[in-house]
């Protein structure tokens, strides 16, 4: 069975290894919640809950070894749902600022 | 040239010439599916997104009333289910027949183990009287004029991890049917697809979890009570 | 007319295709054949566009007088959200790609089958539990709404069955994001060999293209819907402003689906255009680069501009400015069609034969329809007519003279491939006029009741109006006329219409090249393409004497 990469068959040990930075980003993510980064503490929380995303999406779902088709696909997934938060977002973020009555 | 004479078996039906493109199709077909599932969830993330802008210290008020240890060490059962998950995959790989079974059930046996957490979790939140459209509804720490805006908190809590752990229990239908057959050896390194394709849709399922439980558990902890 | 003698019916060819290949009912119920299940789905869609139509008739009916005579204000309610409802969901969305799209991508493609046909036929079945909700949803009272269920009204005043339709809805949507993930699968895997995406038909590209909206933009539609569901049985808030919530959340969650959903109603009938200006002009379509990046470029803009149904909802005027800018950029694709469509029929050999004159229409109501769209982009404008019938005409001249002409065009141009037997020319060319006509009487003074200022979802008016809302009523008449003679023709054609050879029009495309009705399979040898697309050197028809 072979064509297009996606017959590598990763190690055990290689998904161990996910694991565990899965874990440990989960436990770092837990602690640093308590920490006072102000406006940051969101931007941290984000960012490791991405980079566990991304442990998940290359090591577990294969995407490392997968088809352009697919990765095109997950990509445009991810840029649609920004469509939708960020086209929203310039309605809630800006009700009142050109101070024109009831907009 | 006739070629449709190919009889129909599971990893070769009449529609495809190769395994290796029915494999592929069936792939994409679940990343697709993947996809409309960010959208799914995305509607409740961008409501989330909103509300949580405008009301920022009243989000930060009702997240400290989730216990954030158990929300992590539930967060950690998933990852482990992640990890058998992928095992069984690799298994079917490899065309380990007993070891399919032992890591789907591994990995069914996780899932459940999430699930009870969340249920106990859900049946504090009743007790506190925090279930909102309630007129017992009551969030201690916040005035009086703020607990309207805290129910749309955790109206948003129960939609998003009422809806993820709706998936967990389709998911784990999905288990069953697959450690049904796998036990009677319908897979091997020939076809193991259903395994493959059902493994994305579990880690799909972890992934939302991940995102959610920053964004409901972790929201300005560090601001205390 | 026909020159056969009316009372034999001519004998079909001793070759089982798939209409004959198995007739027992549970070959009918459980196909996974789909072609079958693509005239199921024109049998149930043309079904609920009936029932979609008699709503409307009687609504035109009620709004010949001013007063409110022939319905109660609440039943008129009912009327308008009803046929919006089963209009958009049950008629508009399916009808060409689960029809037509489902009957024919695979054959374009020279493909065996669709990629899941299972799940194909799941997807017939989920349609018809969700038809099922929404009527049973109409039968106990409707809803009063309008198709767009906003809150608070949807979720607290409401005196209606509310929640069954949405359930209903949301089971639709199930339907068409499964099709939409069975096309784009399809066209990736099965593309035969030489088949490469630049030689595909347009039909291909406006399928693939709309299918790409689907899968995106209707699970946010499932996700508006349940949280209205969710709010109406649980009281949770979650759009109530006396909790801080806001009903335009809703509002941006729903049209983020509706908006590119106009885009599913009208791409694969601007796919269809592209056949039929081609076969007709016997002339590959010109630019069809063009014409098929430009239906890429409509469902990716379409995702861009949902606020402009927004402007007066008490969105930021910031978002709204937005929202205009872009607005303008989504008509940009559909005028390049519009011109490569024209360019076409430049110098080619056009033949007028019913499918042409369903074309011809589209084109140009397609167009007021579309132009009369970037007057209501224009922010300033649409603070004036919007809910007025401006509005109402300008998404019917799109949907109707628009999709529907090109749904009846794809009809009459596939009907013998499907059937095996020819439609009555004559009859056809009539019908078509008088859908044209009465298309026109109804919708063009709706135009000049918005503009002077007539609100929609209005079952009492003026006495001002009521010319105007006289000549509309006279011309849904008309058109009712015009649709009730195809199903006529049609039904008599299957017994009495002339056999149909492979490929009556002289076209191209691998459609053309089996049998009429297709073997079960498709194709008795898999086809092996090795020219361009619309390539008619190479096109033998076998041309019916128009009658």
């Amino acid at each position: 069975m072979t064509g297009n990469g996606h017959t590598h068959i990763d190690s055990t040990k290689t998904y161990l290894f996910v694991l565990l930075a899965l874990l440990a980003a989960t436990i770092i993510t837990t602690a640093v919640a308590y920490v006072d980064l102000g406006p940051f503490s969101t931007v941290v929380a984000l960012t490791i809950a991405c980079v566990k995303m991304l442990l998940v999406a290359l090591f577990f779902m294969h995407i490392r070894h997968s088809t352009k088709l697919t990765r095109l696909v997950v990509v445009g997934g991810m840029l649609w749902l920004m469509i939708l938060l960020t086209l929203t977002m310039t309605d809630f973020l800006t009700r009142g600022i050109l101070g024109v009555p009831g907009k | 040239m006739a070629d449709h004479a190919h009889a129909e078996t599971l990893a070769l039906r009449v529609q495809f010439d190769t395994a290796e493109q029915q494999k592929d199709a069936s792939t994409l077909g679940m990343w697709i599916f993947l996809i409309t599932e960010i959208m799914f969830f995305g509607g409740m993330f961008a409501a989330y997104t909103v509300y949580r802008t405008w009301y920022p210290t009243v989000f930060a008020v009702a997240s400290t009333s989730l216990n954030a240890p158990i929300g992590a060490a539930n967060t950690c059962i998933l990852l482990f289910s992640s990890f058998t998950m992928v095992m069984a995959v690799r298994a079917g790989q490899l065309g380990q027949q007993r070891m399919i079974v032992f890591f789907l059930v591994l990995t069914l046996l996780f899932g459940f183990a999430f699930l009870g957490v969340k249920a106990v979790e859900w049946k504090e939140k009743f007790d506190e009287h925090h279930i909102p459209g309630q007129a017992e509804f009551h969030l201690e720490g916040l005035p009086a004029t703020q607990q309207a805006t805290a129910q749309l908190f955790f109206s948003l809590y129960f939609a998003m991890t009422g809806l993820h752990a709706a998936h967990m229990v389709i998911g784990a239908g999905i288990l069953i049917f697959l450690i049904v057959h796998a036990r009677k050896g319908r897979y091997s390194a020939d076809y193991y697809t259903p395994v493959d394709v059902a493994g994305l849709y579990w880690h799909f399922v972890d992934i939302i979890w991940i995102f959610l439980f920053p964004l409901l558990y972790l929201i300005d902890r560090h601001l205390g009570k | 007319m026909s020159a056969t003698p009316k009372s034999v019916a001519p004998a079909r060819p001793e070759a089982t295709d798939y209409l004959t290949v198995e007739t027992s009912i549970r070959s009918w119920l459980l196909p996974t054949d789909h072609k079958r299940i693509g005239l199921l789905f024109l049998c149930a869609t043309t079904a609920m566009l009936v029932l979609g139509g008699l709503l409307a008739m009687t609504m035109r009916l009620e709004l010949l007088t001013p007063e409110s005579d022939l319905v109660d204000p609440l039943t008129y309610d009912r009327l308008f959200t009803l046929h919006g409802v089963i209009m958009v969901w049950l008629f508009m969305i399916p009808a060409i790609p689960s029809g037509f799209g489902n009957f024919f991508v695979p054959l374009m493609l020279g493909a065996r089958e669709i990629a899941f046909p299972r799940l194909n036929l799941a997807s017939f079945w989920i349609y018809v539990l969700g038809g099922a909700i929404v009527l049973g949803g109409l039968v106990a009272g409707g809803a009063d709404t309008g198709w767009t269920f906003y809150p608070p009204y949807s979720t607290s005043s409401s005196p209606t069955a509310v929640v069954p339709i949405l359930i209903g809805v949301f089971v639709l949507g199930i339907s068409s994001t499964i099709t939409g993930l069975n096309f784009i699968v399809t066209v990736h895997a099965l593309r035969v060999r030489g088949l490469t995406w630049l030689r595909m038909p347009l039909f291909v590209w406006s399928i693939y293209a709309t299918s790409i909206i689907l899968v995106l933009a209707t699970p946010v539609l499932a996700m508006a819907l349940a949280l209205i569901a969710i709010d109406a049985a649980f009281g949770f808030g979650i759009f109530d402003p006396a909790l801080g919530g806001d009903p335009i959340l809703y509002q941006h969650l729903f049209w983020f689906y509706s908006h590119p959903a106009v885009y599913i109603m009208v791409l694969p009938a601007m796919g269809v255009i592209s056949e039929l200006i081609s076969t007709y002009s016997r002339k590959p379509v010109f630019g069809y680069h063009f014409v098929a990046f430009s239906s890429l470029a409509i469902a990716v803009l379409g995702f861009l501009v949902w606020g402009h149904h927004l402007f007066v909802s008490g969105q930021s005027l910031y978002a709204g400015l937005v929202f205009s800018f872009l607005s303008y950029f989504v008509a940009i694709p559909s005028a390049i069609k519009v011109f490569n469509w024209t360019a076409t029929l430049y110098k080619g050999s056009i033949t007028y034969h019913t499918p042409m004159l369903y074309a011809f229409g589209f084109i140009g109501l397609f167009t007021i329809g579309g132009l009369t769209g970037l007057f209501l982009a224009a922010l300033g404008i649409d603070v004036h007519v919007t809910d007025t019938y401006f509005v109402v005409a300008h998404f019917h001249y799109i949907m109707v003279g628009g999709t529907i002409m090109a749904y009846l065009g794809g009809m009459h141009y596939w009907w013998p491939k499907m059937t095996g037997r020819m439609y009555p020319e004559g009859w056809a060319r009539l019908s078509a006029l008088v859908i044209f006509l009465g298309f026109n009487l109804t919708f063009f003074p709706q135009f000049i009741l918005g503009y002077l200022g007539m609100p929609r979802r209005y079952h009492a008016y003026p006495e001002e109006f009521q010319v105007l809302n006289v000549l509309s009523t006279a011309g849904a008449s008309v058109l009712a006329a015009g649709y009730l003679m195809p199903m006529i023709y049609f039904i008599w054609s299957l017994r009495y219409g002339k056999i149909a050879p492979a490929n009556p029009w002289g076209a191209t495309g691998l459609e053309w090249k089996t049998a009429s009705p297709p073997p079960l399979h498709n194709f008795d040898e898999t086809p092996v393409v090795t020219h361009e697309a619309y390539d008619y050197t190479t096109v033998m028809g076998e041309e019916i004497e128009v009658g």
